[in-house]
């Protein structure tokens, strides 16, 4: 709600309206939302909240836009699903994974983009843009196709194909650049100071966007019936979103609709090839020295993490750890999600899932705790980076003499008739 | 050696508004002091109590971060560009 927050550069804490601002004009830090927490608990409760839409817009009264008018495709509420056989394989008593494969356009982007451009609309700009890594370019090309915005979207030019693809769809311009995210990333910020009429979600859209991530810890807690996990397993880019979660955990433990919110452990997730925020984590050092990605989780390789010090700060405060796993453990995990959950995630999800079983292994999560891993986009984004894992179908006749010839032939390690959930 | 910086938008009212300074430096730190001196206001806002660049300033000499040179002391060819950039953006 605009009438009770405000901007606060997180820097030199200097404080602004909710203004167009996207870094603070006197030492250039970085722009947080803060509320009046009182005056939003005196209008926000668990009816309130169980009483609005099935989106993320539900949770109107912590984010720093007019809900009236929002740009809503439905994104949020997405699934929390129980994981039982992923738990009991890692001897976990209570895993569950927020399955945001399933946001309209299959990444948890939609969350931001969707808060972000309620603002640019209220703001009066006319055209979205973003530097993407794939999964934010489709977010902002189908919102801003709902809204009837133009938009055009930077990626760079590695991406996987499908991503391209998908983000060409919607109508938008997609221009692919020569070099890293991180290159196209310091284009944007580039660009953003020069087209002053274009809104760059992620870029002078910042400060509003990030707080759309927030949404994911409102609905873990609702999704256990107001009550916070012990335990959250994040994946890192830019480090936004982990920070975000740890406020949205904070601020319903401030507003009063849950308890117990300070004692959630956050932890991290990222790929080796691109683990700028894992290397700082271990080496006990608030340094973050950038790298140069090379990883099959594009969507996750940002070398230079612009929010990589504060995913640290919240990792070390909430006494959580941080896991970088080999592209190899990601592929695998991928599939692991898959055979065991039934839910197909892309690149970063393996991450995520590698990640989780490297900090039960090395002790950092507990077998007693209540986990959630967040699953952040959708398998077929990436498909391509499977394809020298998959067995490839075999093709038959169709006959009923060709298939049984082929069943006989089946391996007794993968019979067809396997066991449903107990 | 004259060197171009380019200066980000929100800074540019410290400079008349221009979107770059030419410089005569041989190294990033000391073209940042010179940028300081002609016109001051810059210093206080790159770099924090300590004389080190803030942490979401990024520096590019060219297109290379400095972080990935020799930080401020990255020595300057003729006819280089620095770019201030707030670090800001990302995923």
């Amino acid at each position: 709600m605009p009438d009770i927050s405000a901007l606060r550069c997180r820097e030199c804490a200097r404080t602004f309206e909710l203004v167009d601002l996207h870094v603070c004009d006197f030492c250039l830090g970085p722009l947080e939302v803060v509320y009046d927490y009182e005056r939003v608990a005196s209008r926000m409760g668990r009816a309130s909240v169980a009483g609005g839409p099935r989106s993320l817009w539900r949770y109107r009264d912590l984010l720093p836009v007019d809900a009236e008018a929002a740009v809503d495709l439905g994104a949020g509420c997405t699934p929390l699903v129980r994981a039982e056989r992923l738990g009991a394989q890692l001897g976990l008593r209570e895993l569950w994974i927020k399955n945001d494969t399933v946001n309209p356009t299959g990444s948890f982007k939609d969350r931001v983009v969707s808060v972000a451009l309620t603002k640019a609309r209220q703001l009066g700009y006319k055209v979205a843009a973003c530097a993407s890594t794939g999964n934010l370019a489709s977010a902002v090309a189908a919102h801003a196709a709902w809204a009837g915005m133009d938009s055009v979207v930077l990626v760079p030019r590695d991406l996987e194909r499908a991503k391209i693809q998908m983000a060409s769809v919607y109508g938008g311009r997609v221009i692919a650049v020569d070099g890293t995210y991180d290159d196209v990333n310091r284009l944007c910020a580039e660009l953003a100071g020069e087209f002053a009429t274009w809104a760059f979600v992620n870029v002078n859209l910042r400060a509003y966007y990030a707080e759309g991530s927030k949404t994911l810890a409102f609905e873990i807690c609702e999704q256990l019936d107001w009550e916070v996990p012990d335990h959250v397993v994040v994946p890192i880019a830019s480090g936004s979103q982990l920070t975000k979660v740890k406020k949205g955990f904070d601020e319903f433990g401030l507003v009063g609709l849950v308890t117990g919110a300070g004692r959630v452990r956050v932890s991290g997730a990222q790929a080796l090839g691109c683990s700028p925020v894992a290397t700082a984590h271990a080496a006990g050092s608030d340094e973050i020295v950038p790298v140069r990605p090379h990883t099959v989780a594009k969507s996750l390789a940002i070398g230079n993490p612009a929010d990589g010090y504060y995913a640290l700060q919240a990792i070390a405060e909430t006494g959580g750890g941080c896991a970088a796993v080999t592209d190899d453990a990601i592929l695998e995990a991928i599939r692991l999600l898959a055979r065991t959950e039934g839910i197909f995630a892309e690149t970063a999800g393996g991450v995520t899932i590698a990640s989780l079983l490297q900090l039960v292994e090395d002790g950092t999560i507990a077998p007693h705790e209540r986990v959630v891993a967040i699953v952040t986009g959708h398998g077929l984004k990436t498909v391509e980076a499977l394809s020298d894992r998959l067995e490839v179908a075999p093709a038959i006749p169709p006959t009923l003499d060709a298939f049984c010839e082929l069943v006989e032939g089946l391996d007794e390690a993968t019979p067809l008739a396997v066991g449903g959930r107990s | 050696m004259s060197t171009t910086i380019r200066i980000p938008s929100l800074l540019r009212t410290l400079c008349g508004g221009s979107s770059t300074v030419a410089v005569e430096a041989d190294t990033v730190g000391n073209a940042l002091f010179e940028l300081e001196c002609r016109h001051p206001g810059f210093g206080e806002r790159l770099f924090d109590g300590d004389g080190r660049l803030r942490r979401h300033v990024n520096v590019f000499v060219d297109d290379e971060d400095i972080r990935h040179l020799h930080g401020l002391a990255t020595t300057l060819a003729a006819d280089t560009t620095i770019s201030i950039i707030p670090a800001i953006a990302g995923g």
